[in-house]
């Protein structure tokens, strides 16, 4: 036994099929490079190959497959957004979610819980009316609802918060869900690997070359690359690409830290959100609760997590539920959130020709992971913005035309 | 980082103390272009480095000028406001000064 074991960990032929196919050498050009394999840039290599007939891409990606964002965040997928851009292309991304499943053949535990956004103060609650007001119009299912609603929906929760909180009531959004964040990583990375994508993990970017205001290619450290269209997926690693290129942007990194419990039995169905208390919390099917609040309070390219964090948020979490005071927290863990002013993402054509943005995805990135893969596959394969994405344009900052975000985009700010 | 060196209260738990952001030159708004506007209200150095940044004491109000590594989370210096207008330190300036520089800020003496 222990010598088979051997002989498959050294063979160069897995009799196993895996998630992907491992490349030995980088070609020496592609029609399309994609920095980044986390959710957004397998997306848009699964689209550009299905959708669009681009089949020689390359993903380039630093650490692991899905090892940043993608599989940092609280995995929760929503479109009761502000503005009429945003509420639009969130919409279409949870349509996209619902197949996803099927499309890719794997189990995404994709589950549809319902989302309370809940309001303490009555400003709290003219946003949610508002929000909700956005939402119909566009026929996406959100209501305002009262306190006694919320307590029929959620009734181990305290209505008043400890005392000091009391909850008037929510934005309440019944198409709310979680995915399991890995699998869609591997879901679009194995889709876009069948259909010929090439993804080559460990691989760093360390250049971008340009000539006559056009992207050339791409140095890496496993050598250089001719390509033509660069598309950058990067999240917190966003400004030291563009840094690569000169490329000026309004993107500033923050970390935004999160947090699980130990597996409970299940009792909490819907997702939960407070602006007020910092606090959002959803249970997964295997029992445990997990848990984010409002981003760290200053600029840091680095992982580390605080005790500082895990104390403010659990004691938020026991202002809503107090019966959790014996619950244990298992792990917690940080990603790098690339903000913007005006909390929408940053997507679509630059200034250099070939050289397409997917960023700016701070805190709200993942439920996006679809619609970005199929917005950024029609931007790169025809060079034209996506309509969906116009409102996301890295020269609405030049106009003075920002796509306000920031009341329904993340909490705490 | 847990603990920050005031200039003024010595050190410091850093929950006692608010981010700034980065020490920054603005263009003239009465003879600038509206792309230098824009670009002064809305682009960061966002890479990360060696920055000077305003950071504020809040128990006492006082605002002063910490330089920071946004990579390892580390303070490496701070300093009165009116020290830095002054000029920096030597030995931090070299660094600070060709990092800046590497971003295209105004060498840190002229920071205001």
């Amino acid at each position: 036994m222990p010598y088979r074991l051997l002989r498959f960990a050294l063979s160069r032929k897995h009799p196993e099929p895996r998630m992907f196919t491992r490349h030995d050498s980088l070609k020496a050009g592609y029609d399309v490079v994609i920095i980044g394999a986390g959710g957004h840039g397998l997306a848009a290599a699964y689209y550009l190959s299905r959708d669009h007939g681009i089949r020689n891409v390359a993903v380039l990606e630093k650490g692991y497959l899905g090892g940043g964002n993608t599989g940092r965040n609280t995995t929760i997928i929503r479109s009761n957004y502000l503005t009429p851009e945003g509420v639009r292309f969130y919409d279409e991304s949870v349509r996209l979610w619902q197949d996803l499943a099927v499309d890719f053949d794997l189990n995404l535990f994709y589950s549809t819980r319902g989302h309370y956004t809940l309001a303490h103060t009555d400003s709290a609650m003219r946003t949610m009316r508002w929000r909700a007001e956005v939402n119909k119009h566009f026929g996406v299912r959100s209501e305002a609802v009262d306190a006694a609603f919320v307590k029929r929906g959620i009734p181990s929760i305290d209505m008043s918060c400890g005392g000091h909180a009391p909850i008037l009531g929510a934005l309440f959004h019944e198409p709310g869900a979680i995915a399991r964040h890995d699998a869609v990583a591997w879901g679009y990375g194995r889709g876009a690997d069948r259909r010929g994508v090439e993804i080559h993990q460990q691989t760093e970017v360390t250049g971008i070359r340009v000539q006559g205001g056009r992207v050339v290619g791409v140095d890496t450290t496993r050598g250089h690359i001719a390509t033509s269209k660069v598309l950058c997926a990067v999240a917190g690693f966003t400004p030291r690409i563009l840094d690569m290129i000169g490329l000026r942007t309004p993107i500033y990194v923050h970390p935004l830290q999160a947090m699980v419990s130990e597996p409970v039995k299940p009792w909490l169905d819907p997702i939960i959100v407070s602006g007020s208390l910092h606090v959002y919390v959803s249970q997964t099917a295997r029992g445990e609760l997990v848990m984010g609040a409002s981003l760290d309070p200053y600029e840091l390219h680095s992982t580390r997590s605080t005790l500082d964090f895990v104390e403010g948020l659990s004691s938020h979490m026991l202002d809503l539920f107090p019966f959790l005071g014996d619950v244990k927290v298992n792990r917690q863990w940080a990603g790098l959130a690339d903000m913007t002013p005006d909390f929408a993402p940053i997507m679509g054509v630059t200034p250099l020709e070939g050289f397409y943005l997917d960023a700016g995805w701070g805190t709200w990135g993942f439920k996006a992971t679809p619609v970005c893969g199929k917005t950024m596959s029609h931007t790169v394969a025809t060079g034209r913005n996506h309509p969906l994405i116009e409102g996301f344009s890295l020269d609405r900052f030049a106009h003075y035309r920002l796509t306000g975000e920031k009341g329904a985009a993340s909490v705490g700010h | 980082m847990k603990i920050m060196v005031c200039p003024l209260n010595g050190p410091r738990p850093v929950a006692e103390f608010a981010y700034g952001g980065e020490v920054r030159r603005g263009p003239d708004p009465d003879t600038c272009s509206d792309a230098e506007w824009s670009d002064h209200v809305f682009n960061r150095s966002g890479s990360p480095g060696l920055k000077y940044e305003w950071w504020c004491h809040i128990a006492s109000g006082f605002w002063f000028v910490a330089l920071r590594d946004t990579t390892r989370d580390a303070v490496l210096a701070t300093y009165r406001a009116d020290a830095v207008r002054r000029g920096l330190p030597p030995a931090a300036e070299e660094t600070a000064t060709a990092d800046a520089v590497r971003r295209g800020l105004p060498p840190a003496g002229d920071a205001t």
